[in-house]
């Protein structure tokens, strides 16, 4: 009787293959861009190709890996959590309310908290005071409804976003200018200290995400079906909740909103990979890094020395990439 | 013979009451129904359970009717240990079901629930697998747990289809593999809210037939219903709920009478015997 349960077997070489996919991103994008750099050169701490691979290029692209790790993964938690198609890392209101601290710390002008940028500390107070409000309001006792935490973060997020409209109205031409790229999101270049301390918030989240997988695919199918399955779903979905906007509100402090990365790559990689969470959360995770490292290549490489927001580079790119996989899957009900 | 579950004065209260985990796209109900989730119509306002009391005992196939709003689904629900918040006296091998924990309550009851909807692109066999949970520590089955769903899978029949998409399969399909899912939980009482409600007639008798299997061969079957006439022809005993409240519970003969069928569903029916001996419930226009 041969093992047939594709999970198992297939595991090994999936992932390894994705996880291939993220090291080779990491290894030829800090090549890619106007100065042709060497690492021989790099290492050897010759200039300039030593200081614009370990200042300029290198920490970006180590951050967008981070990032489009960590957004695609929260994603597909949400959507298992949510059971909606069209959740997303930011679904709970998380990026709205960052916004609105860092449209609020740009506004008043202020540059630094507690030495670190005013706008990071003031986006991720705001992602956390929202996401605070979403679960109260979405919580009766020690139970939460996830279609009552789905409104309430739809709510939230309109009222955020109408607070944002009303401070740009009022803000001067400067500050405006701030805003909308603020809200526009990018991937510049941090310290290494803040990559280290984000890296261990992202990796231990992916890893709790892949230790609790199974309990994802039963969450996926209902929380009565996952609660018969001997799952205690209200600290799970509270744990998960928390953990998935914790890690998102961090993210979005640094590089503002990026969307479509945490909606699209869970989605297409259900689509080949089928739902198994144990699958689809490590490839979720390489397969996020690669692609939103590779868009942000593109924005700072294809109208250089301009810069297109990555944001626009990820819908434009993932969108038609995504319908090709979609039309190419004749046998899949999705969407 | 010790009864596995033993009921006494269960009360379930929708306004206030803590549900561990229920249906949660069912609690937040539209404007103007804030009664409960089963608002009652013309009926009395539906109070979940009042002081329902009864006994199952293992290779017993025991049917629950009644009328809509009297309680069935909240029995069963908190049977399944997923209503903390009841009142009374719900115990489970001497146990009260809300104490079991739950990983361990899941290995020995197992719950089907009225629907099932599948977003995601899971196979059968996976769902089905979902029945291991309990039983499973590291990430990946073990071959005990391949075995038990390869066991689950050709009791109901379903090995055909193992590989296709959940979503793709009919509502006949669909059902069996969940009844595989929870068979591969290894459970000694199995619970089912309506399992047979939009199933054609074939797949309406193939399950009461393994249903009834399961339940000779040692297995507890408590399935809600409204088909009296599968009721009547399956089960052992069938317990009757009218507002909350027990009205009877005895075998099929005693409980499907004339009268008792006008005073809980108020409508006249006529009863006639098959072959077997069992009552035969005859409804609507003569």
């Amino acid at each position: 009787m041969a093992t047939r349960e594709a999970a198992g077997r297939r595991f090994w070489p999936v992932v390894i293959l994705s996880a291939a996919v993220a090291v080779a991103a990491l290894l030829v994008l800090p090549l890619i861009g106007s100065a042709h750099i060497s690492y021989a050169r790099a290492f050897a701490g010759q200039s300039p190709d030593a200081e614009i691979l370990f200042y300029a290029r290198l920490p970006r692209v180590l951050l967008a890996l981070l990032a489009g790790g960590a957004l695609a993964s929260a994603g597909t938690l949400f959507q298992a959590l949510l059971r909606d198609a069209l959740a997303e890392p930011y679904t709970l209101g998380v990026s709205s309310g960052a916004s609105l601290g860092a449209v609020i710390a740009i506004s008043a002008g202020l540059r630094k908290i507690a030495g670190l940028p005013a706008i990071w500390v003031a986006a991720f107070l705001g992602a956390g005071l929202v996401l605070l409000l979403v679960l109260g309001i979405a919580s009766e006792g020690r139970r939460m409804s996830s279609f009552t935490l789905l409104l309430a973060g739809v709510t939230i997020n309109s009222i955020c976003l109408a607070s944002i409209l009303f401070l740009q109205y009022i803000a001067d031409f400067g500050q405006s200018f701030a805003i909308v790229h603020w809200l526009l999101g990018g991937i510049d270049p941090v310290e290494y200290s803040t990559l280290a301390w984000l890296a261990f918030a992202v990796l231990a989240f992916v890893a709790y995400l892949f230790w609790r997988a199974r309990d994802w695919n039963l969450m996926a199918v209902g929380e009565d079906w996952a609660a018969a399955r001997g799952v205690n779903t209200s600290r799970l979905m509270l744990a998960g909740y928390l953990a998935g906007s914790f890690v998102t509100g961090s993210l979005t402090a640094l590089t503002g909103p990026i969307g479509f990365v945490g909606l699209i790559v869970p989605h297409a990689l259900r689509l080949k990979l089928g739902a198994d969470h144990r699958l689809l959360i490590p490839c979720a995770f390489f397969g996020g890094a690669a692609f939103l490292a590779l868009c942000d290549t593109l924005a700072r490489t294809v109208l250089a020395p301009t810069e297109i927001p990555v944001g626009v580079i990820t819908a434009m790119a993932g969108g038609p990439f995504f319908i090709w996989i979609l039309r190419s899957k004749r046998r899949s009900l999705w969407l | 013979m010790s009864a596995l579950f033993s009921l006494r004065g269960v009360g379930f209260d929708y306004h206030g009451a803590q549900v561990l985990s229920g249906n949660t796209r069912l609690t937040v109900l539209p404007f103007g129904m804030e009664q409960g989730p089963c608002a009652g119509g013309a009926q009395p306002p539906c109070q979940g359970l009042r002081g329902a009391g009864a006994d199952f005992s293992a290779s017993e196939m025991v049917a629950v009717v009644g009328p809509n709003g009297a309680g069935k689904s909240t029995l069963l629900g908190i049977m399944a240990g997923l209503r903390a918040g009841y009142q009374g006296q719900c115990l489970y091998r001497d146990k009260e079901v809300r104490e079991w924990p739950r990983r361990a309550f899941a290995r020995e009851v197992s719950f089907v629930p009225q629907s099932v909807r599948i977003e995601f692109p899971f196979t059968a066999e996976q769902v089905v697998m979902m029945g291991r949970t309990p039983y499973c520590d590291g990430l990946f089955e073990g071959p005990e747990d391949r075995a038990a769903v390869e066991r689950a899978m050709r009791i109901t029949d379903t090995l055909a289809f193992r590989r296709r998409d959940f979503r793709s399969l009919s509502g006949g399909e669909k059902q069996l593999t969940i009844l595989a899912s929870v068979l591969a939980q290894s459970p000694r009482a199995l619970l089912l809210d309506e399992p047979t409600t939009f199933l054609d007639l074939q797949h309406q008798v193939t399950i009461y037939t393994l249903l009834r299997e399961l339940a000779r061969q040692g297995l507890l079957v408590v399935a809600v219903t409204h088909d009296l006439n599968l009721a009547a022809a399956y089960s052992d005993r069938i317990l009757v709920l009218r507002g909350g409240e027990v009205y009877c519970d005895a075998s099929p003969a005693e409980v499907l009478t004339r009268p008792s069928i006008s005073a809980v569903f108020n409508v006249d029916a006529n009863i006639h015997l098959t072959e077997s001996g069992r009552p035969w419930v005859h409804y609507g226009d003569p």
